[in-house]
């Protein structure tokens, strides 16, 4: 009813190849954006720390492995790593460089990343499926060692981890321990507003039309005049600065420090859920996902005692910790079984659904 | 120049001097080896009859040996601890087939990878929530398994050997060999290979596809099983044994993840190159590199293979 296509006429070519040709989608959009600011005003230190700054850079990380795994077919495992080396080059821009402006540093730490990635995503030429996919392993585990190994990395500090030291911007502290959540919250969202327009503006265009030539049939794509080398190569680099400027957030304005096991292979698989959970191709299933696959887990931490205790069964923490598991693992089952196409899908069925309502079709 | 003296000379004259050394080192990382393989094994059983990349091999490893353990614990005799153990995989397998891979029938492979990734955090919360977390030892004596070491001595020093290992190494040789009976001489094992190589025409011959799936898994169950058996001997049985199927991974891709004598030679090759490059270059970068070495082992295999040692040839069509 207030979700018609009809009567909205596409009159020139720029309308036509629109991302959102709706106007409904564009003012929902407008409102969805505003309401993510309105939120640093307006909710509490707990739901900006705890949910909706790592919500806001894991849906960073996932757009990262959403353009490779998604757009250009490749599976990669090796985005922990990678996060990591956006994370440790951010932390040696900033303590090497300290007037310079830290929000600089943490777009130039992607570079880092963008070219270890680039580096390990050469076998991708020979090596196809889930052979790519444990050969991007030997890139987490390396790199891993690698932070672990290389005291450099961390200016030779005893304790080996990352810390962020105070940083300001007009005078206003947003990296270190003064930031408050509702600045750094800010300073996120609006590189994850940023990042996401530029992806999107990459994946309509004709980069992202060559990545899917590439993830539908690569031969048929090369004979199409599509180079492999280049395309590839592009959609690792292109991955890994989104997943490098994720891990640089996500050391320095959510965690404030962390150590080289935030980014081991649990983390790589965690992005990979959230991409296939919440649709392969697609930017807005990144998003999707990440609510998901992380906040579903810290709703039933919260949900589940309150179940539990009507019925006079009181549980442990840990015996929680178990059941958290067993239902999260269950849930990823049946969203597959139920929508294998990612909650992208659902979505966009449902919105089919609401242009026709109140009508079948 | 001192580096190249140290990378390409110094650990190969080393060799030299201790022979007995080398030779620890070469049993040690085909012990290691022969344990990669089995794990592999269960990953190649699956992956040849159902396309499926069983992410939970590694937790149907420890899953298995936690349900012996806390059998026994209970006091069930350890010999039908055993068998009943391995009637617990045989339900998984029911479970599995019936639940996650029917309704997901004709997915892409990366939905069913993921679906095994589902199984896992599944079957890590079950376990956790009937044994607890607390690591356990394995009942190495009750399951008649031989410990204890004999020194031999030869090429001017000791080379030392544990029972348990040539154990493990003859019950997995054992193992491979039955396997290998199965599949080429028993009307199931000819059924498994025919769905290997085409589902369709596997489907047209009559054999019923949810059977073979039910069969591999379970068939991989019992390689879990006994894998689980052998690495919870050595190193206690815990979940941080189901990261051991991260170790598998290399050998898989090395021997291609369809073959089955790939799995071994690839299992021997990674164990043994681990180990040799561990001890001889790894002092030269700091230690450690046990983590990634195999990877790059494997991915310079690839290289030239792309489909593994004795992966099926990919053939591309448009």
């Amino acid at each position: 009813m207030f979700y018609r296509e009809a009567g909205q006429f596409k009159s020139n070519y720029v309308s036509d190849a629109a991302i959102f040709p709706l106007r409904e989608d564009r003012i929902g959009l407008g409102i969805v954006i505003a309401a993510a600011y309105a939120l640093a005003f307006m909710g509490s230190d707990f739901l900006l720390q705890a949910v909706m700054i790592p919500f806001l850079v894991f849906s960073l990380a996932s757009i990262g492995l959403n353009i490779l795994t998604g757009y250009t077919g490749l599976l990669s495992l090796g985005t922990g790593a990678f996060m990591g080396v956006g994370a440790y080059a951010c932390y040696k821009l900033m303590t090497a460089f300290p007037d310079v402006n830290v929000i600089v540093w943490i777009f130039v730490s992607g570079f880092f990343s963008a070219a270890i990635g680039a580096l390990f995503g050469l076998p991708s030429l020979r090596i196809k499926g889930f052979y790519l996919a444990v050969a991007t392993l030997a890139a987490q585990f390396f790199l891993q060692w690698c932070f672990i190994r290389i005291p450099w990395l961390v200016n030779y500090n005893v304790s080996g981890a990352l810390d962020a030291p105070l940083r300001t911007f007009f005078g206003i502290p947003i990296i270190g321990a003064t930031a408050t959540p509702q600045t750094r919250y800010l300073l996120v969202l609006t590189i994850v507003i940023l990042l996401t327009w530029l992806a999107s503006n990459l994946v309509h265009g004709r980069i992202g039309r060559m990545w899917i030539a590439i993830r539908d049939m690569d031969l048929a794509a090369e004979l199409m005049g599509i180079r492999p080398l280049q395309t590839k190569l592009l959609a690792f680099a292109v991955s890994s600065y989104y997943c490098g400027v994720a891990g640089a957030l996500l050391v320095f304005l959510w965690y404030g420090g962390a150590e080289y096991d935030v980014f081991n292979i649990n983390q790589s698989f965690f992005i990979l859920f959230m991409v296939i959970i919440g649709g392969l191709g697609s930017l807005i299933g990144s998003f999707f996902g990440a609510a998901l696959i992380f906040i579903m887990p810290i709703v039933l931490g919260i949900v589940l005692p309150a179940l539990l205790s009507p019925f006079g069964i009181s549980v442990g923490s840990d015996t929680i910790e178990h059941l958290r598991f067993m239902i999260v693992g269950a849930l990823i089952i049946f969203f597959l079984i139920v929508e294998p196409h990612g909650l992208a899908r659902l979505w966009q069925i449902g919105k089919q659904k609401l242009l026709v309502w109140p009508f079948p079709y | 120049m001192d580096i190249l003296y140290k990378v390409f000379v110094e650990p190969f004259v080393f060799m030299g001097e201790a022979p007995d050394l080398l030779i620890q080192t070469l049993w040690e990382g085909l012990v290691s080896g022969v344990l990669y393989a089995l794990i592999a094994l269960g990953f190649v059983l699956i992956f040849k009859a159902s396309g499926v990349f069983n992410f939970a091999q590694g937790i149907m490893v420890v899953f298995a040996a936690l349900i012996l353990v806390g059998l026994y614990e209970k006091g069930v005799p350890a010999f039908l601890a055993l068998i009943l153990a391995a009637l617990a995989m045989l339900v998984l397998a029911v479970v599995v087939e019936r639940v996650v891979l029917r309704p997901l029938v004709n997915q892409p492979d990366i939905i069913l990878f993921m679906a095994t990734f589902g199984l896992t955090y599944l079957l890590i919360g079950f376990g956790e929530l009937i044994f607890g977390g607390n690591p356990r030892e394995m009942i190495t004596d009750a399951l008649l398994l031989p410990q204890g070491t004999t020194e031999i001595d030869a090429l001017g020093g000791s080379v030392r050997i544990q029972h348990l290992d040539v154990a493990a190494a003859v019950i997995a040789s054992l193992m491979i060999g039955l396997l290998a009976v199965f599949f080429s001489k028993t009307r199931i094992g000819r059924a498994l290979r025919a769905v290997a190589d085409s589902h369709k025409a596997a489907l047209s011959v009559g054999i019923s596809l949810n059977q073979i799936w039910v069969i591999v898994w379970f068939a991989a169950g019992l390689v879990a099983l006994v894998a689980g058996i052998m690495w919870g001997a050595r190193s206690g049985v815990s979940f941080s044994l189901q990261i051991i199927a991260l170790k598998a991974l290399p050998v898989l891709i090395l021997g291609g993840f369809t073959s089955i004598p790939g799995a071994i030679i690839g299992g021997l090759i990674i164990g043994v190159g681990e180990k040799l490059g561990e001890f001889y270059w790894g002092p030269l970068v700091g230690g450690g590199i046990e983590t990634w070495l195999a990877y790059v082992i494997a991915l310079l295999f690839l290289l030239y293979r792309p489909q593994g040692l004795f992966g099926e040839k990919i053939i591309e069509r448009i």
